[in-house]
Formats: structure tokens, C-alpha cells, sequence
């Protein structure tokens, strides 16, 4: 379970890493972030995992998101 | 050679050290799943008969490491005027801006707010078993938070301004890092250390567990839940302001 996690996350991160449009790329990120809290809490660190699932699925994508739009105006 | 070739050649020397220091590093690590870390196994064993919390982590943030947390705490808060700061003058939204984000689903508003005031509700009992099961103040915070992003996503700026005002936020969020600050002078001028425990453990498995740990613990959630607000509110008054009437209903 734990390798299967890495490797998904380690796949989510190139994903993140390569994309070019940072539209796609904050999603991606999200999705990375997700992984990224199934392996703590695989892991058994739930604590890491409750703040990381709100930072990386929420803060993080609205304001990279806002200032995408505002930045393209 | 090309800029981008140069570039390349330039870069390959310093990938080659970092990898060869990553590689280095890796291979002094202990194998995967056996932590053989002296501080962490004495506080797993200690802190609950020494503090009575069954959530070693938040015992460690708020009591062993109380005083690192009140740095944390700090760098957040700094960050955030950072940000205030910074965007004091890229333009507030005006009331037509504002008018223009509207969501026209009634079903979807009443829907947001009703998820809104659940994740509201879970965050606030992230905070309050902080001690007792995974969870904490700044893990409630994020998520008290949070559930007000959902009403913006469901019932628009207009309803997110009329919760989150910025005349409230700010003195909340100062409020929330001085509480810490004046708990631990408290105990100084009481003549016991900085942050001392001065309400005893309490009983273990109850609310009141790990004493003037909880108390830190609300400081903590409500400088976090109010630093993310005002974050959110300086970055969605961004997100307004770039709305133009031609593409006003995203």
C-alpha cells in the first residue's frame, strides 16, 4: 500500500513539474496534494494529513487561482 | 550554442552535486519504517502520564515545543501583513465588481450555506478534541476557514464580504497571536517559566485535558482560522476586482 502511494505521488509530482499552463498545473497540484495526504495517512500521521488536506485542496488552488486571473486581465 | 544549450551546460554541474548530496544523504537515512529517534520514542512514552493528552503531537506543539509554536504562529501572522501589505494598492472591488459576482441557483445557496456552517462546525470540533484525537488548532483553523470559502463558492462575494469583514478579521487575528504571547508573559510574571502549564494536566479522554494546553490551543485556532480569512479575503477581493462584464459569470 505504502509503495503503491509513492510511486502514484512520485508520477503526480513529474505531472506537476512538467505541465506548463498553470491553470491545469494548480489542478494537478491538487490532486498531488491529495496523494500526498493518503500517504500520511497511510503512514499513520493523521495530524499532518488533516492540515494538508485543507491547505492543498483549498487555500492553495483559490489563491494561485485568483491571482492567475487576475494576472491574465 | 544557443542560450538554451548554455543554459543546460551551465545547470548539469549543479544537478550533479545536489544529486550526488541527495544520494549521500538517502544513504545514511535508518531504513524505511524504523525510526530510531531518541526524542520521539521518550515523548511517546511520557506525555500521557506526564500530560494527560492522548494526541502526543498536539502535547509536543503546545507544551514540550510551545515555544517553536509561538514562532510558527508569528511567521504566519508576519506573513500575512506581508500580504495586506503588499496588496494595499492593487484596488479594491467596487460595488458594481461586486454585483457582477452573483451566483443565480437558489438550490446551490442554500446548499453552500448549509456546507458551509458543516465544515465550520467540524473545524470548530478539530479545535475543541485537539487533545484528544488528531486535530489541533491550526488543523481546526485551516478548516473553519475553509468552510467559509465554500459559502463564496456557492452564494458569491457578496455573502462572503457580510461574514468575513476585514474591520473584524484583523483585530481577531491580532488577538488570536497576542493571546499566545500573553499566556506564556503570564506565567513568566507568575515566576514559573514561559509557557508553563499552570492549569494542571486535567483528566486524560476529557475536553480538559492538558490544562492551559487548550488554552493555547483556542489562541492558535483563532489566530489561524482569522490569518486564513483575511488571506483569502485580500486574494478574492483580487479575483472581483478582475471580473469584466463580458465574462462576469464564470
Amino acid at each position: 500500500m505504502i509503495a503503491v502511494v509513492l510511486v502514484l505521488a512520485a508520477l503526480a509530482a513529474t505531472a506537476v513539474a512538467l505541465c506548463l499552463d498553470p491553470l491545469r498545473q494548480i489542478v494537478l497540484s491538487g490532486m498531488y496534494g491529495l496523494l500526498l495526504v493518503i500517504l500520511f495517512v497511510v503512514l499513520q500521521a493523521p495530524d499532518v494529513a488533516l492540515s494538508m488536506l485543507v491547505v492543498t485542496t483549498v487555500a492553495y488552488p483559490l489563491i494561485v487561482l485568483a491571482a492567475i486571473r487576475r494576472t491574465r486581465r | 550554442m544557443s542560450r538554451r544549450t548554455l543554459r543546460g551546460l551551465l545547470a548539469l554541474p549543479a544537478l550533479g552535486v545536489l544529486g550526488a548530496i541527495l544520494a549521500w544523504g538517502a544513504s545514511g537515512l535508518a531504513p524505511f519504517g524504523h525510526f530510531h529517534g531518541f526524542y520521539g520514542q521518550l515523548l511517546n512514552a511520557i506525555a500521557l502520564p506526564q500530560r494527560h493528552t492522548t494526541n502526543t503531537v498536539t502535547a509536543i506543539v503546545f507544551d514540550y515545543r510551545g515555544l517553536d509554536t509561538m514562532g510558527e504562529e508569528l511567521i504566519l501572522f508576519a506573513a500575512v501583513v506581508g500580504v495586506v501589505l503588499l496588496l494595499r494598492e492593487a484596488g479594491h472591488p467596487t460595488q458594481q465588481d461586486i454585483a457582477r459576482d452573483r451566483v443565480h441557483s437558489e438550490a446551490l445557496r442554500y446548499f453552500g450555506v448549509a456546507g458551509a456552517a458543516l465544515v465550520v462546525l467540524v473545524g470548530v470540533w478539530l479545535v475543541a478534541f485537539g487533545l484528544v484525537t488528531p486535530g489541533g488548532g491550526f488543523q481546526g483553523g485551516v478548516t473553519i476557514a475553509s468552510g467559509v470559502v465554500v459559502l463564496f463558492l456557492t452564494a458569491g462575494y457578496r455573502s462572503w464580504r457580510r461574514l468575513a469583514s476585514e474591520h473584524a478579521l484583523d483585530p481577531l487575528e491580532a488577538t488570536g497571536a497576542a493571546a499566545y504571547i500573553t499566556l506564556g508573559l503570564a506565567t513568566l510574571i507568575a515566576g514559573a517559566p514561559f509557557l508553563h502549564n499552570f492549569l494542571g494536566p486535567g483528566k486524560t479522554g476529557t475536553l480538559f485535558s492538558g490544562g492551559s494546553m487548550s488554552l493555547l490551543n483556542w489562541a492558535v485556532a483563532l489566530e489561524v482560522a482569522a490569518a486564513n480569512l483575511v488571506l483569502y479575503t485580500e486574494f478574492l477581493q483580487q479575483y472581483v476586482v478582475s471580473l469584466v462584464p463580458d465574462t462576469g459569470e464564470e
